[in-house]
């Protein structure tokens, strides 16, 4: 295949090195300021400060679960960074990244987590939906989204496009398939971006695929790439050309991100039941964070007070999020029945009236003494 | 201006009526569009209003459902039409789990108005998936609305209806009544249709309450008309979620009996919830138990056997026989 090195391995769009050197690419140009650079920095260390906090936040028993995105920090900030306001991403659940640089707050996506809301945030508000469990469901939204903004006449160079993120995992869903298939006969304006992590839970690609996950596109007729998911410069780019050409009329793409979940798959997970500790060494060696530090320091791009300075916001940043955890307000009993329906619902008016004079009995009975 | 309509020509009218009302308003499926559906419902649809308003879907009906979630996330009125009832479960996760829980789990600040219209019911010598009645499943999930309609009046209006509620609607479709012909005002205001959420007293009667609705309250008003020793009332109970109580209780206060009769086999189908229901809410005005008329809790059957399986006029009035030994 054309897109295979001469060794037979897939071909990967790399702009920054693990060790932090700047490599061009003739597809993906990258224009990029040092300000710039320092905002996906800074960006980048933030949220690997939510996820750390979040998991040790659920291990003191506030949250009842975290789904960590640890390494997957640069593909996740590259590709959201690239979108405009009025695109639409459609996230999974581990998307606290695109969440951040779409500028959801890190509580609202503590809710979800501790259970004091299925959901947390207004999606029109930020131009993220809302995270979504079932794996795969969110390709089809993001496509039929996509085929709105076709029906809006909301396309063209200053339009918008739609981006949804899924697993490796994911990509064996048939909800997949069937959102390439919909994008593909439509032309639809939607990015795939695919954060391969290598694991989904305990099971690796070889339990998914048989070629690498990008040239599927190929075979819906649409182009496919793969990047290195580390690489923040990469995920940019080329998100931002994909996001593009979709605007612009040229359809759907797929972008696989050859990254790495360097955590458990959630808090409930045991990764050493599966996994040998020498792979997370080698990913460790090709960290999102380092590499673009080392790049930064090398260049001359920031000095020791702007690390300095991300440090202590990082520490700010936790601090805050420790206290704004612990008072999230836990839903009222009622709210069971809130917003089932828009419009008024004979059964659920009746079970929510019964159940208000059920409550209301231990009420009374306390007021008369009783127990 | 009055109109002699069968239930398929009259959803196609309403459907029309919606479109032209709202810009928001969508067809998609399979065949849908020059074809005009197996059924010929979208019938013309797609030539007057266009390849981007009645969409010809891949033949995938977990894309067809989550593909509308998201129109409608973007502001659109997807009406899906899924081509058989037994077609319908590749969409279980897109329906059960996506579009039913949207509004819920956002607090209200998504609307998913959704339209799945699902031809549904036997009685048509089909192979097999072609003649089930999966009403249940849908009654069961919180978050969607499940309408059915037995007559070509309630086709029109209750089409329109489904298209500008705001909730998700399930709209069943009784295939082997689509060529039952009724006379219809199209002119008419929406505002003179009953309410989608209503049941309606199709025949008025003063022994017992006989429920029904979408195929099956045809034959259960055939044997109304059968039964000359007793005056049965019948009620079509059109919307299955929410159930309309006031109006069926008001009935069997009023008869003190109820048989209720459905093409789905009786466990865990419609008529045991509101046969409990009723026994509560009732108890001192009922003269026997509520009895099911239903299939068998078996696959559907080979068309050969269906006539056994469907519950007829003579099962009805079986079943009516059997409240009166009480």
């Amino acid at each position: 295949m054309s897109n295979n090195t001469a060794h037979g391995e897939p071909e990967l769009v790399q702009l920054l090195t693990p060790d932090g050197e700047l490599r061009d690419h003739p597809d993906y140009p990258l224009e990029i300021s040092t300000e710039e650079i320092r905002g996906l920095y800074r960006d980048l260390v933030l949220v690997r400060r939510v996820d750390t906090e979040a998991v040790a936040l659920q291990r003191q028993g506030e949250l009842g679960l975290w789904a960590s995105l640890l390494g997957q920090e640069a593909a996740q900030i590259g590709s959201a960074r690239a979108l405009r306001p009025q695109d639409m991403a459609f996230p999974s659940y581990r998307e606290h990244g695109v969440a951040w640089a779409r500028g959801v707050a890190p509580k609202e996506l503590l809710g979800l987590f501790r259970g004091v809301t299925n959901g947390g945030w207004d999606p029109a508000q930020y131009g993220l939906h809302l995270y979504t469990i079932v794996i795969g469901s969110q390709t089809l939204h993001a496509t039929g989204y996509a085929m709105g903004i076709q029906r809006d006449g909301a396309t063209g160079e200053d339009g918008s496009a739609v981006v949804a993120y899924f697993g490796d995992g994911a990509s064996s869903q048939g909800d997949t398939s069937e959102a390439f298939t919909f994008a593909a006969v439509n032309n639809a304006p939607v990015v795939f971006f695919c954060q391969n992590n290598q694991w989904a839970i305990s099971e690796p690609p070889d339990r998914q695929m048989r070629v690498p996950l990008y040239r599927r596109a190929a075979g819906f007729g649409f182009p496919g790439v793969r990047i290195d998911g580390n690489d923040v410069l990469a995920s940019l780019a080329v998100t931002r050309k994909a996001m593009q050409q979709a605007r612009e009329g040229q359809g759907p793409m797929l972008i696989e991100a050859f990254t790495y979940r360097m955590g458990a798959h959630t808090t409930n997970d045991d990764p050493t039941r599966y996994r040998v500790p020498a792979e997370l060494e080698e990913w460790k060696a090709k960290d999102p964070i380092l590499r673009l530090r080392a790049h930064m320091q090398a260049q001359g791009i920031a000095g020791d007070d702007f690390f300095t300075e991300v440090e202590s916001e990082a520490d700010r940043l936790g601090e805050q999020l420790r206290a704004e955890c612990r008072s999230l307000p836990d839903p009222a009993p009622l709210d069971i029945f809130h917003e089932v329906y828009a419009e008024p619902n004979t059964q659920i008016d009746l079970q929510r009236a019964e159940f208000a004079d059920y409550l209301a009995s231990f009420e009374d009975a306390g007021a008369e003494g009783g127990r | 201006m009055s109109v002699n309509l069968t239930i398929g020509k009259a959803i196609n009218a309403g459907l029309r009526r919606a479109m032209e009302s709202d810009p928001k308003v969508l067809v998609m499926g399979e065949d849908v569009g020059r074809l005009g559906g197996v059924f010929r419902v979208t019938d013309q649809l797609h030539k007057d209003f266009g390849a981007d308003r009645v969409i010809d879907t891949p033949l995938a009906e977990s894309g067809i459902v989550g593909t509308a979630i998201g129109l409608a996330l973007r502001g659109y009125r997807p009406v899906c039409e899924i081509q058989f009832d037994g077609f319908f479960f590749p969409a279980t996760n897109q329906t059960f789990s996506q579009l039913a829980k949207m509004r819920r789990r956002s607090a209200g600040a998504l609307s998913v108005p959704v339209v799945l219209r699902i031809p549904y019911g036997g009685g048509i010598g089909a192979v097999e998936h072609h003649s089930e009645s999966p009403e249940a499943y849908f009654a069961h999930t919180a978050g969607l609305r499940v309408v059915t309609v037995a007559n070509a009046v309630d086709a029109y209006w209750m089409i329109q209806q489904a298209i500008t509620s705001p909730d998700p609607v399930v709209f069943f479709e009784p295939k082997r009544r689509y060529y039952d012909k009724a006379e219809v005002d199209t002119d008419a205001s929406p505002d003179s249709a009953a309410a989608m959420g209503s049941a309606r007293i199709a025949r008025q009667g003063s022994d017992l309450t006989l429920l029904a609705y979408g195929p099956m309250v045809k034959t259960a008003l055939q044997a109304a008309e059968a039964e000359t020793e007793r005056s049965i009332e019948v009620v079509d109970l059109r919307s299955l979620a929410p159930v309309d109580y006031a109006t069926v209780e008001e009935s069997v206060r009023r008869t003190g009996r109820l048989v209720i009769a459905h093409e789905a086999p009786v466990t865990g189908g419609i008529g045991g919830e509101v046969a409990a229901r009723i026994t509560e809410s009732c108890f001192y005005h009922l003269e026997s138990p509520v009895i099911r008329v239903g299939a068998f809790d078996t696959p559907y059957p080979q068309s050969r056997l269906e006539e056994h399986y469907l519950p007829d006029l003579d099962r009805i009035l079986d079943g009516v026989d059997r409240a009166f030994t009480y």
